[in-house]
């Protein structure tokens, strides 16, 4: 069973604001989602290789593409505020 | 007066008739100008009128959307005599796909009121081809679920049963097929969330390969996992829409070179598979019967039946679980209250992060962004994610030495048919046991279908019929074949 303390510390790495209520539920289904996770213990780790996984990676060609005004527009105005064409964020340090 | 009855009667038969019809009926229908298609998207907007209080597929019905490209299809069916097999045919849209100017919820709180600022690549292909939106169809939030209760909206219904759920996370696509409120459908798949709601649904659904369609415009869940697809009424309407929205895609670089190549399967002397892990404990007995029937029919056509073992079956759900959790607690991310979607008012930059995120996603999302930044954090991560991709590189491996004796693989789609409303969502992990047959598939790339192969009660049963990387060409021909007999 992972403690409750976990459990917030977890929420506050993931941004999440969790009621008391909301807490104690998550407490109690990860502890069983975790625990369940806990068959991959079973496989013997000979078995498991890594080279395999290296994955190559896919790039483009860094041209900027063209684009209507427009769209810029859509894309700010779907933000919650903004002023001026721009999304407005409270400051940060 | 009994000739008005018998006309009205014949109209009535009529109207029933043209919502039974497939993608290749309508085509041919709108080719002899049968009826056009204004004509039949108003028969289509009114089904949903009258039958979606009961079932309650749609989140919205974009019916002036509809109604224009519906005009516009009878332009090009007037003009053109060779149009597509999609011209005029109407067709669901799963929410989590962007439709310019439509809004795309995720059926999230998150994102209630975000209108899609473009179209996703497979809805400019959709439109291109000439297709007629009639809505956005129901989801479990954020593609996390397995029956459609997740929504933050509403609960979908089983046709078959409206005391049961539609299976999940597509379940507004399966059911607004099966209740005849839209031809076809555009899924998503991230673990099985096409097949299984199909199975439960009684409809066709095909989970493509990985990269042989773009994911661009569709809101991300899992990025190692998610695919795009059809649900349809048969086997040839899949194909039929899958050719139209494969290939690659500039603005997804997942994407693979690939063109769908049409190949005449027949099942004579056709290699099947049938993986022993998948019909032991927790499959329901009529369940396995049906299974087994459809295998004992392919047979008698001339099948090889070949008995294989996939052994890293049993450790696959647990993998997925973390890669899924994992991959979608750095996707959500992007939902901080600034950008887009909901946003809670606060003092400090990190407070309207917390509020707006803890106010705008439901139980399962948080559950799982939960799961996954545990299995991501410092000191679990070996333990959990690490092992987890090593699982999934041996469960890749399973499929590939399974593939070098067989054509395709024969199994179900679930291990028990559509379960009453209400039944599982005490208990995530009950839930996710619903998973446990279509995980694999996701896991190792692979495209896999879904064909109606009998039902238990008025319930529907799905056979999967799985194929190797990019041969939905193989999976659909045997789909074509095998539907012919089991139905």
């Amino acid at each position: 069973m992972i403690s409750k303390e976990e459990v917030l510390h977890i929420a506050k790495l993931a941004r999440l604001e969790l009621t008391e209520k909301e807490a104690v539920k998550m407490q109690k289904d990860l502890s069983a989602i975790l625990d369940y996770f806990n068959v991959l213990k079973k496989i013997k780790s000979s078995k498991l290789k890594l080279e395999s996984l290296k994955k190559e990676n896919t790039t483009r060609k860094d041209e900027a593409s063209e684009n209507p005004a427009s769209f810029a527009n859509n894309l700010v105005q779907q933000a919650p505020d903004k002023k001026d064409g721009y999304i407005k964020v409270k400051s940060i340090l | 007066m009994f000739k008005k009855l018998i006309r009205k009667h014949f109209v009535i038969k009529g109207i029933i008739a043209m919502l039974d019809l497939t993608i290749t009926q309508i085509h041919e229908g709108l080719k002899k100008k049968d009826f056009s298609s204004t004509e039949i998207t108003k028969t289509y907007l009114d089904s949903i009128k009258k039958t979606d209080k009961n079932i309650g597929a749609y989140l919205a019905i974009t019916e002036k959307l509809a109604l224009a490209q519906a005009g516009r299809a009878d332009e090009i069916i007037k003009n053109e005599k060779n149009f597509g097999p999609l011209t005029g045919v109407p067709c669901s849209i799963k929410d989590v796909i962007l439709v310019e100017g439509e809004k795309c919820t995720a059926a999230s709180k998150i994102l209630e009121n975000y209108v899609a600022p473009y179209d996703a690549t497979v809805i400019k292909k959709l439109k291109k081809a000439g297709t007629v939106i009639l809505g956005k169809v129901n989801m479990d939030e954020f593609a996390m679920g397995s029956s459609t209760e997740n929504s933050a909206f509403k609960v979908t219904k089983n046709p078959h049963d409206l005391t049961r759920v539609p299976g999940g996370t597509s379940g507004g696509s399966a059911a607004s097929v099966a209740a005849n409120q839209a031809v076809f459908s555009l899924g998503t798949d991230t673990g099985g969330s096409i097949r299984q709601p199909a199975s439960f649904c009684g409809v066709v659904g095909l989970r493509t390969t990985y990269g042989s369609v773009s994911r661009y415009g569709v809101v991300a869940d899992a990025s190692s996992l998610d695919q795009v697809g059809p649900i349809t009424k048969t086997a040839e309407d899949a194909k039929i829409v899958f050719k139209v929205i494969s290939g690659k895609d500039p603005m997804d670089a997942t994407s693979a070179e690939y063109e769908f190549k049409e190949t005449e399967i027949t099942l004579k002397d056709l290699k099947i598979g049938v993986p022993k892990e998948y019909f032991t404990k927790g499959l329901d007995s009529e369940v396995k019967s049906i299974i087994e029937n459809a295998i004992e029919k392919a047979e008698k056509a001339g099948a090889k039946i070949i008995p294989i073992s996939l052994p890293t079956s049993q450790f696959a759900l647990a993998a997925y679980y973390i890669i899924q959790t994992s991959e979608a607690s750095a996707n959500l991310a992007r939902y901080d209250g600034i950008r887009y979607g909901l946003s809670e008012k606060a003092d400090t930059l990190l407070q309207t992060y917390i509020k707006s995120r803890g106010a705008g996603f439901g139980a399962e999302v948080k559950r799982r962004i939960m799961t996954g930044t545990y299995s991501l954090s410092i000191g679990y991560y070996d333990a959990y994610y690490k092992k987890a991709q090593q699982v999934r590189e041996l469960i890749k491996q399973d499929f590939a030495a399974a593939f070098k004796k067989v054509d395709v693989i024969f199994c179900p789609v679930s291990p028990f048919p559509a379960f009453k409303i209400g039944e599982n969502t005490a208990d995530p992990l009950s839930m996710y046991l619903a998973d446990i047959y279509t995980v694999p598939i996701n896991l190792a790339y692979l495209p896999a279908l879904s064909l109606p192969a009998g039902k238990v009660g008025k319930l529907p049963v799905g056979l999967q019929i799985i194929g190797n990387h990019f041969e939905e060409n193989k999976i659909l021909g045997v789909g074509e074949a095998m539907e012919k007999m089991i139905q």
